[in-house]
């Protein structure tokens, strides 16, 4: 057993900007259209093309720097990235260098490097049955994805575990589509994380030799892949060998990790000022436009939300970090939702587990239609259960929370003799679990519940009916 | 025929506008000077002329050189690499020509990418001097110096990055004018180096140019992040004479390394110069001597870079039968470029290499930025500078194609006003013999002048001219 080590984790992260148009010339965004229909002289590379760059893209890059705390240049400029490859119609990409859009800041403790603007390049298809270049039969280029606008942002090395790692990026993915900047889905690529990774012995400040792990495109993979990354160094490490500086693949599937170049094979860029393209000056109006565009940021919202909305600390980052679900609480609390607590966990619980990953807002359900359920339940006009069930039919097929009570009979049981009819005849059918629960085993007073459940259709109050059987069996109210 | 062949531009011009030249005529009489070029001026010839456009530039047909993307029609740049390349969009400066009433006549022979000061980089053929066919008609827009002074072509367009249309027009005995950088679009252009390359006329006198340059320049191009609005509009020049005009001339760029016969015509323009009043004096550019070597890292920098999409994947040339993709681009840019463009593409990226930035193209950039202070110094007390164009006559056919930097001196004299981005014309000033003997040919004279102040270097060239008489026809073209 050697000394102690621990992981020392950077991102950088490109994200696809959800502008009209392209970085650079008027093509709109391409969303699966056929191969090479969004493409003009510019995105193409052709001869005596020039680039113009998108405006909107800078705005959306000092609303990025200002969310992430940063200090935005005054003046940055564009340079060259020259290398040679078929989905760079160019032969060089243009991006930032030296003098990036935005520099410094943090997000959640997590130092931000620098936040710069650049084009993405085409997509290459490559026929055969490798689906790699290397063995294929031919390669073909669609070049509409080419020139869609990037942000890049990069970290310092302040991540100290995969699950760190991950839940920071989650965090800048709700902070990202909070802007209104990224659709930032990372399986459709519009949100990509490379990782820097390296280990050091528990208490070092000097940072060990860091290898770079490409293109994981979901969150899960970051994390499984950071972790299989960490466990080979720390392997190398103990076995005593050097880990050596070098870019990575981590494929998920198999779980294997291969290196695409080393150090030495690492390009030379050429970087240069782009002679095509004036300097970006970041004018007053400029800064004032980010300024006001700016909405309410994830941290910022799941802070009121416990503070002034008493949700619990879990529940509230839910809402926050997906900035969808927030926002259909909130539409539905403005809609005159009884209790924000219950409503929190109607809309964290129950009505994401019938929308998934998806938007409600794109479901049938209306806010209003939730806002009203929850306060008839408050007021116990239906039974959770009952509630369940109109809520299946809500986001199926929209409607409202009352009518859909009434037509298909789910009121709750406010006839209280009625219900104690019910409940006496419960517990003559099951003398055992009666006895059960007389002597002293409170576990057994479900199956007596379930059966009048069962009998009422789930129309009856859960506590109302655990309080009838007790006082049948001639037990306190209050106790379990 | 030859009546309408002896018009300048803006004769035929006016003769079209009065109702008494058909602009069909005109366009068909050059149109089968071109067709039968024997200089290898034409790339390309259009075989009819387009529907008729009304405007200021009256249907006076205009040869465009090859690195100006024309669409459905040949944009080679004067490269195998290129052949046969049809753009599917036309360049800016182009269009705004033709919306003005001037049609595309035909495409004309370059150095290829325009690096060059012979015009034999062509990968189609060296264009001949029509003063002496064994000669050469400078570059890299010899082509359309050649069609102009021949009488092929009326007006032509031309590009300049370090003299390409300065130094021609002098060895062709014509007039040509390298703008501001930024007043015309260089959207369409096939780039050489972009923060040099400007379109500019070439054209049979100063009065021409002014009014080809007059329909180049407006507002700005919105496809072309560095171009510029021109303030106010390009007038035709008037002036007859020189009187408080201040000329400095550059004791840097009129002594050493210049042909004797050229600056004796050199000289006898100033002498000229005073006569109409003006001042001339001796004026001081430092940092003049070192604009070639810093040219010679920043534009093959730039082209290293402008040239990368010629990869064989899009368009153009692509080698056949590559077993792997570098061997594709290998084999395609090696088949493809000549050896003036390899030999540039390798200085500029040996210049832009990790390692190397800061000692070539650093500091080329901080050298660019002195020569620019020494004329924003030269024009506090001058208002233009007045230097040979070229440093000699046009030289024999491969006289100079083995020694590169014998042919880069070319550029001596155009180089530091590029650098700058300052206008520049050229303007025939007299005859000269070669060094070795022989016909005596056209001497060019350089005025340079502050950004945007075309308006006035046109009006002093225009003086310059009346009273210099240049009899621009070249023997045995007419």
């Amino acid at each position: 057993m050697g000394i102690d080590l621990e992981p020392v984790i950077g991102l950088e992260i490109h994200v696809q900007l959800a502008t009209a148009t392209k970085m650079f010339c008027g093509c709109a965004l391409s969303f699966g259209e056929p191969p090479n229909t969004r493409t003009c002289p510019v995105c193409l590379g052709l001869p005596g093309a020039l680039p113009v760059v998108n405006a909107r893209a800078i705005h959306f890059g000092l609303m990025i720097g200002l969310a992430l705390g940063c200090e935005l240049a005054p003046r940055s400029i564009f340079h060259r990235k020259n290398y040679f490859y078929p989905d760079l119609p160019k032969g060089y990409q243009i991006s930032q260098y030296d003098e990036p859009l935005c520099r410094g800041g943090s997000l959640a403790g997590v130092r931000i490097h620098r936040v710069h603007l650049e084009e993405d390049a085409a997509k290459l298809i490559h026929v055969g049955t490798s689906g790699r270049i290397h063995g294929s039969e031919l390669s073909v280029v669609d070049f509409n994805r080419g020139g869609t606008p990037l942000v890049e942002i990069v970290t310092e090395p302040d991540l100290g575990s995969p699950g760190a790692a991950r839940e920071w990026l989650e965090l800048l993915r709700a902070t990202l589509r909070a802007l209104g900047v990224s659709d930032v889905n990372m399986e459709e690529g519009s949100l990509r994380a490379d990782a820097n990774v390296s280990l050091r012995p528990v208490g070092s400040t000097t940072l060990g030799t860091k290898t770079e792990l490409k293109n994981m495109n979901s969150f899960r993979y970051l994390e499984r892949g950071v972790a299989a990354e960490i466990e080979r160094q720390r392997s190398i490490i103990e076995a005593g060998d050097e880990v050596v500086q070098e870019t990575l693949h981590f494929d998920p599937s198999s779980g294997a990790i291969t290196s695409l170049r080393s150090k030495e094979e690492a390009q030379d860029y050429r970087y240069f000022p782009e002679p095509d393209l004036v300097p970006i000056a970041t004018t007053e109006a400029m800064l004032e436009a980010a300024r006001a565009a700016m909405p309410e940021l994830p941290a910022a919202r799941a802070k009121r939300f416990e503070a002034d909305l008493r949700l619990s600390a879990e529940r509230a980052h839910q809402l926050a970090f997906r900035s969808e679900l927030g926002d259909f609480f909130e539409r539905a609390l403005a809609a005159g939702a009884a209790d924000p607590v219950t409503l929190a966990n109607w809309v964290g619980v129950e009505l994401v587990a019938r929308t998934g990953e998806g938007d409600p807002a794109e479901s049938a359900i209306e806010p209003s239609a939730l806002a009203a359920l929850v306060t008839m339940l408050a007021a116990q006009r239906v039974s959770v259960n009952a509630a369940r069930e109109v809520l299946d039919v809500l986001v199926a097929q929209g409607g409202d929370p009352a009518a859909i009570v009434a037509e298909r009979g789910l009121g709750a049981i406010e006839d209280t003799a009625g219900l104690e009819a019910t409940v006496a005849k419960a517990i003559e059918s099951d003398p055992a679990a009666a006895e059960q629960v007389r002597s002293g085993n409170p576990k057994a007073i479900g199956a007596l519940v379930g059966a009048v459940m069962r009998e009422t259709r789930g129309r009856a109050d859960g506590a109302e009916v655990t309080r009838l059987i007790r006082e049948a069996l001639g037990l306190e109210a209050g106790e379990d | 025929m030859s009546e309408i062949l002896a018009l300048s531009a803006t004769a035929a011009a006016a003769a079209v506008a009065a109702g008494e030249l058909d602009a069909g005529e005109l366009f068909e009489a050059y149109r089968a000077r071109a067709a039968a070029d024997q200089l290898n001026a034409f790339v390309w010839v259009a075989e009819r002329a387009p529907a008729a456009v009304a405007g200021p530039l009256g249907g006076v047909p205009l040869a465009v050189k090859d690195l100006f993307c024309t669409a459905g029609v040949p944009s080679q740049s004067g490269s195998r690499i290129l052949e046969g390349y049809c753009p599917p969009y036309t360049a800016t400066v182009v269009e705004r020509l033709a919306a003005a009433g001037a049609p595309l006549l035909g495409k004309t022979n370059q150095d290829e990418f325009a690096m060059g000061s012979s015009t034999e980089n062509s990968g189609f053929g060296p264009v001949r001097n029509p003063w002496d066919r064994g000669r050469v008609p400078g570059g890299s827009s010899g082509g359309s110096a050649a069609a102009v002074a021949a009488r092929l072509a009326p007006w032509a367009l031309g590009t300049d990055t370090g003299g390409s249309i300065r130094q021609p027009a002098a060895l062709c005995g014509i007039v040509g004018l390298k703008p501001t950088y930024g007043a015309v679009s260089r959207y369409g252009m096939i780039a050489f180096a972009s923060s040099l390359d400007q379109a500019g006329p070439l054209t049979r006198d100063v009065t021409d140019a002014a009014l080809l340059y007059g329909s180049m320049v407006g507002a700005r191009d919105p496809r072309d992040s560095t171009s510029l609005e021109f303030p106010g509009t390009i007038e035709l020049p008037q002036r007859t004479d020189l009187a408080g005009v201040r000329i400095g001339v550059p004791v840097e760029l009129s002594g050493e390394g210049i042909e004797p016969g050229v600056l004796r015509a050199f000289e006898a323009a100033l002498e000229l110069m005073r006569g109409l009043g003006a001042s001339v004096e001796e004026c001081a550019l430092p940092h003049a001597p070192h604009a070639l070597a810093a040219y010679y890292v920043l534009a093959p920098a730039e082209a290293s870079s402008n040239l990368a999409r010629f990869d064989g994947v899009r368009y153009g040339y692509r080698a056949a039968g590559a077993a792997d993709l570098m061997e594709m681009y290998t084999r395609t840019r090696h088949d493809g470029f000549g050896p003036e463009v390899k030999r540039r593409i390798m200085l500029g990226t040996y210049a832009l290499s990790s390692g190397y930035y800061d000692a070539y193209y650093g500091r080329a950039q901080r050298v660019r930025t002195k020569i620019a202070q020494d004329f924003a110094a030269a024009f506090g007390r001058f208002d233009f500078i007045a230097t040979p164009t070229a440093p000699g006559v046009a030289f024999e056919l491969g006289a100079k194609t083995a020694d590169p930097l014998a042919m880069y001196l070319n550029d001596f004299c155009t180089v530091p006003m590029s650098l700058a981005g300052i206008p520049a014309i050229s303007i025939p000033c007299g005859l000269a013999p070669p060094p070795g003997g022989g016909l005596e040919l056209p001497v060019g004279l350089q005025l340079a002048g502050p950004a945007f102040s075309e308006n006035a270097l046109l009006e002093a060239a225009y003086a310059l001219e009346q009273a210099i008489e240049f009899d621009g026809s070249a023997p045995n073209e007419a």
